[in-house]
């Protein structure tokens, strides 16, 4: 797994690793049971607080992607895969409904926003 | 976590200085970055809590211990490093081991040997022939020898560049892989402070002006940037140390989420700025 830091920008340390960590596990390149580094040596590779990569794993414990457990360290827990991909649908669909909404805003048409999409899409997965 | 360091109403008097009411609890474990200006009272801090200078009033607490009455037992397990190279000009790191030897009971010759290598240090030349990067990295290498809890290091990079800084932090972070060692260090150089500090004190004439996790600070500020006529309609006690110039005006904030802000340029302040305007809003120097 990596994780890459941005120092500059106004997303929180933090929340840069949670949704890295996050990204992994739903990829399937952390399985369920795999061991994730220590606190303080997750915070001495990327060069950061330990109250950082501590809170990053709360955070992420609290929604239920890692389990830790006292002086063992902590694990990627087991994932309901569906409901977790029913709820990043659910967040999507609010996305898109938000963009359709400025695009009735600004006058755009169905048929320019969905040229506007696949055009954005390629672009982001570099097929553009 | 439990406390390393506890002080409470602390207070010391010199001609022309005063630090006063000083309340400071530092977590074990973690590393706390005294920040401010020259003369502001962090190395008198230090020197406080190593029971080095006499304390008008208060009480400081190491590993649970009053520092007065435990000071033998609360220094053999602090290892310090003052701004200025300690050792004697004639020495080798080889006496010079041998001598702390005699000092600390816990003194670990192999492992100052093995940080030497690390740190890429002869053994035998004379410390007159040492770089100012290859003394302070010296001085710390013997702090750390003697397997102490607890660093106290007064402006360990200043003056250093940037390799051998960094390299300095890589032993800070190696040295925290056990939860029960802490780190304190007083450092203008907030650059270092902003990578690895886990909490940030900032002292300003003689006062702590605030205590707090470097990530909350970084929530919790805000620079803000704009016109002179935004500036007026704006509430001053918001506002932290401003500074006005012919083409508008900047300042500090703690309110980030303030609605007040909205059509002002935001930015997120470094440890740096929140020290400056701190500074200078005690000065008051608004223009």
């Amino acid at each position: 797994m990596n994780i890459i830091i941005r120092n500059t920008g106004e997303i929180p340390i933090y929340e840069q690793i949670v949704s890295q960590v996050k990204g992994a596990i739903l990829s399937g390149e952390l399985a369920e049971g795999d061991a994730l580094p220590s606190i303080r040596l997750l915070a001495k590779e990327l060069r950061i607080s330990v109250i950082t990569t501590k809170r990053a794993y709360e955070e992420l414990e609290r929604d239920g992607y890692i389990v830790t457990m006292s002086g063992k360290g902590s694990y990627v827990a087991p994932q309901n895969l569906e409901l977790v991909r029913e709820e990043q649908r659910r967040a999507l669909e609010q996305h898109l409904t938000d963009a359709i909404q400025a695009a009735k805003t600004a006058g755009i048409n169905r048929q320019e926003l969905q040229e506007l999409l696949t055009l954005l899409y390629d672009e982001e997965t570099g097929d553009g | 976590m439990q406390p390393v360091i506890e002080i409470q109403g602390l207070r010391k008097e010199y001609a022309g200085f005063t630090l006063q009411d000083l309340n400071l609890t530092i977590e074990e474990g973690t590393i706390t970055g005294l920040v401010g200006a020259n003369g502001a009272g962090k190395s008198t801090t230090l020197k406080l809590i190593l029971n080095l200078v006499r304390r008008d009033a208060g009480t400081i607490r190491v590993f649970g211990l009053d520092n007065r009455e435990k000071d033998r037992e609360i220094k053999a397990q602090i290892g310090v490093v003052f701004d200025e190279p300690c050792f004697h000009d004639i020495l080798t790191p080889h006496q010079i081991s041998a001598y702390m030897g005699s000092l600390y009971a816990g003194w670990d010759a192999a492992f100052f040997g093995t940080l030497l290598g690390r740190f890429s240090l002869p053994e035998k030349k004379i410390v007159k022939e040492f770089s100012r990067g290859m003394k302070m990295k010296l001085s710390i290498a013997a702090a750390m020898a003697h397997h102490p809890r607890l660093l106290l290091l007064d402006e360990p990079t200043s003056g250093l560049d940037p390799l051998v800084r960094d390299e300095i932090l890589d032993m800070f972070l190696e040295f925290l892989q056990d939860d029960r060692h802490s780190i304190v260090l007083s450092s203008h150089i907030t650059s270092d402070l902003e990578k690895i500090a886990d909490t940030i004190a900032l002292i300003d004439n003689g006062r702590l002006v605030f205590h707090e996790e470097k990530d909350r600070l970084r929530e919790q500020y805000v620079l803000i940037k704009g016109s002179s006529a935004q500036l007026e309609k704006l509430d001053q006690n918001l506002l932290i140390g401003v500074r006005k110039n012919e083409y508008g005006f900047e300042a500090l904030s703690k309110n980030r989420r303030q609605a007040a802000f909205a059509g002002l340029v935001t930015e997120t302040p470094t440890i740096e700025d929140i020290m400056l305007f701190y500074t200078r809003s005690r000065k008051g120097n608004n223009g």
